[in-house]
């Protein structure tokens, strides 16, 4: 065990995949001398070579494509799209080649294709760099979706995604690269299922549902709510598809209520998918109607207005609140 | 050599079937001699039986689609007969010549078009990956496989082929790039059929195609499409060049459709007869057979035999479409993922309950 930043586990695992797998290469912008923007594949470069660490032409569309290729032929690419928001330029070859080739050739060919996402906001970053699309992706059949909360999860899942036959969109939270924890680097990749959530936080009166940057906000907010007398269950999904619905369903049954947090947008969003099935699964066990707390349905505002916009530990409990029948924010509220 | 700059298009046979001296390409099609371009010859006719076929057997309602490649058969099968085994090939949905060249199963052809799969075969069993819908996606598909060609260290090559339509879009540029920058082993093969759907070849590049590319530092030849010596030629310089560590080569066949873009078009709302006429005379097949005539190598005996050949395919074609079996209701869930997926599984139960449901299952 070592401690490490959040950042530097997923730079170890990387190490580890590329010391494991000849096949695996790493392709995208600015990731070898560099070391990446926010120096993720730092100095990987230096000990695998440019042939295996490979700085791409700007266009993500190209890394993508290549990609593609690449897995026709045997190989493990493992892209990185520099920021969330430039990642569209490559949405057509994800969506319409990676998710599809394994099931369009029957199985014949696979696309064991990690595509790495730093995303979502809370860095006071301009335009284009605070985005969390990952809906996009949970809607696409045949692509795996994850995204990691901490620096052990972080190594082992990169670890894992890479080893997966199947294609996986790898949401890394930026905001919380920094986060030291302690990680054991000695795991294989198969330690853990690429589909199983995490109780993080036990409780019995309300289901907090996160994932990626949040579930520190939620672990917090469960804190805070401990100390009002509200026994906060946090779930870290990791996986956001296919989702862990039985570790929700067991929890939700528990408690009988259920909030859920992303940074993305409302409207069709993962909160919705988890709302609708386990409002299905639990109907019977639910006290309260199932909660959202997410970014609004706006663009992603400048970064002066993005606490606005950001879940925060305040808004988490004003929901918890809602779902516990206390007095709330919409208590008194009187709109349609 | 000639090359785009001087607006030469390498031509080594006439319309009219005589052999066009080229000291630059000539030594690439040398060993073609009597036996081989007999073989060419039939492959062209065999070709142009399965795409009649093919049309008739969507008018009859057995297929949802063709996408016919008449009138470009040279371009097919002279690239196409000069690649080797474990070279790969990346196509658009109307290379079927290609396919026919790399040992394909005439029926699997057929598979995609009548609905019964996405893809007819399996890609590595003859090198070549399914058709691809979305236009110019697979140039980049090569550029990478090519790569990994490159990073193995094997002289394989990968060979995308596209239409003009597709030099506009983004992903055929990117691959370039990409190629360009790693010299990687890939020939872009570019099918200038005159034509995307109703589009005529202006509206995607003012100026000949085969000029983009050495805009990216790639050389470029623009040759006779529907010449088969000229494209086999051009193909095997290019072909040369990748395997010999000496990165990509784009070709631009200039030939014609002939027919519909697919047999749900209609041509005759934006085709000028008179152009058609005018391609009529260029027609890829007829040059060879005038070719052959004056060698005296069209005999009614070779004649014959080529006719009974391209019978067969034709008869095995239809017999094996009529007899292809309907996928089962439940494969829609097969591989979606190489493993399993929780999500998905459940919701195979769940179907896989409902069509019990019908026959008193529960």
């Amino acid at each position: 065990m070592s401690t490490m930043t959040l950042s530097r586990a997923i730079n170890s695992g990387l190490r580890k995949a590329l010391e494991d797998d000849p096949k695996v290469v790493l392709m995208g912008e600015d990731i070898g001398k560099l070391g990446g923007v926010f120096r993720v594949t730092d100095g990987l470069q230096k000990d695998f070579g440019a042939h295996r660490v490979m700085d791409t032409p700007l266009a993500e569309a190209g890394i993508i494509g290549t990609a593609v290729g690449l897995a026709y032929r045997g190989y493990r690419p493992v892209c990185e799209i520099q920021f969330d928001g430039f990642i569209y330029p490559g949405f057509d070859q994800i969506v319409t080649q990676v998710a599809k080739l394994h099931y369009r050739t029957g199985g014949a060919v696979k696309m064991p294709i990690t595509i790495r996402v730093p995303f979502g906001g809370g860095i006071g970053a301009v335009e284009h760099h605070s985005e969390s699309p990952e809906a996009y992706f949970t809607h696409t059949s045949g692509l795996r979706v994850v995204s990691c909360s901490n620096p052990q999860d972080a190594h082992t899942m990169v670890r894992q995604a890479i080893a997966s036959d199947d294609p996986v969109l790898f949401f890394e939270p930026k905001r919380r690269y920094w986060t030291k924890g302690e990680v054991n680097e000695e795991i294989t990749a198969d330690t853990l299922s690429l589909e199983s959530a995490a109780v993080v936080n036990s409780g019995n009166d309300v289901t907090l549902v996160s994932f990626g940057p949040l579930v520190a906000t939620a672990r917090d907010a469960a804190i805070a709510a401990s100390d009002e007398g509200v026994s906060v269950e946090v779930i870290d999904l990791r996986s956001l598809s296919p989702i862990d619905f039985a570790t929700i369903e067991a929890s939700v049954r528990k408690t009988g209520r259920l909030v859920i947090t992303h940074e993305a947008q409302q409207f069709g969003g993962l909160g919705a998918e988890i709302a609708a099935s386990i409002t299905q699964r639990c109907f019977y066990y639910l006290e309260a109607a199932p909660e959202r707390v997410t970014g609004f349905d706006t663009p992603y505002p400048a970064a002066k207005l993005e606490d606005h916009f950001l879940p925060n530990l305040d808004r988490m409990l004003d929901a918890v609140d809602r779902v516990m029948g206390k007095d709330n924010s919409l208590s008194n509220w009187k709109g349609q | 050599m000639s090359s785009v700059d001087d607006g030469g298009l390498v031509q080594l046979l006439s319309p009219t079937g005589e052999r066009v001296k080229n000291a630059d390409y000539d030594s690439w099609v040398e060993d073609v001699d009597d036996a081989q371009l007999k073989s060419l010859y039939e492959d062209m006719v065999v070709v142009r039986r399965i795409d009649t076929e093919a049309t008739a057997l969507q008018r009859q309602g057995e297929l949802g689609l063709w996408p016919p490649l008449l009138g470009q058969e040279a371009a097919q099968i002279g690239s196409g007969r000069t690649l080797r085994e474990d070279d790969f090939v990346f196509g658009s949905y109307r290379e079927n010549g290609v396919a026919y060249c790399r040992g394909v199963d005439y029926t699997d052809i057929m598979r995609v078009w009548r609905g019964n799969a996405h893809a007819g075969w399996n890609p590595y069993d003859i090198n070549m990956a399914p058709s691809q819908v979305i236009i110019g996606a697979q140039t980049l598909h090569a550029t990478g496989y090519a790569l990994g060609c490159q990073q193995d260290g094997v002289d394989t090559v990968a060979i995308s082929y596209f239409g003009d339509g597709a030099t506009s879009q983004g992903d055929v540029n990117e691959a370039m790039i990409f190629a360009a920058s790693y010299q990687a082993p890939v020939v872009f093969f570019c099918q200038n059929n005159q034509w995307a759907i109703s589009e005529p070849v202006g509206l995607q590049a003012r100026t000949p195609i085969a000029g983009r590319a050495p805009g990216f530092g790639i050389p470029s030849m623009r040759v006779d499409g529907n010449d088969v010596l000229a494209v086999m030629a051009a193909t095997r310089i290019a072909l040369d060049r990748a395997r010999s560590g000496n990165g990509p080569t784009f070709i631009e066949a200039v030939t014609y459709r002939m027919g519909p873009h697919t047999t749900s078009d209609d041509p005759s709302r934006y085709v000028d007869v008179l152009e058609r006429e005018d391609w009529q005379v260029k027609d890829p097949i007829v040059r060879v057979e005038a070719y052959l005539k004056s060698k005296d190598l069209l005999t009614e005996e070779f004649q014959a035999g080529v006719k009974a050949k391209a019978d067969d395919v034709a008869k095995k074609i239809r017999a094996g479409t009529l007899n292809m079996e309907e996928p089962d209701a439940l494969s829609v869930f097969d591989n979606v993922y190489s493993t399993s997926s929780s999500w998905l599984d459940r919701q195979k139960n769940q179907y896989s309950h409902y069509l019990q449901s019908f026959e008193g299952g529960h």
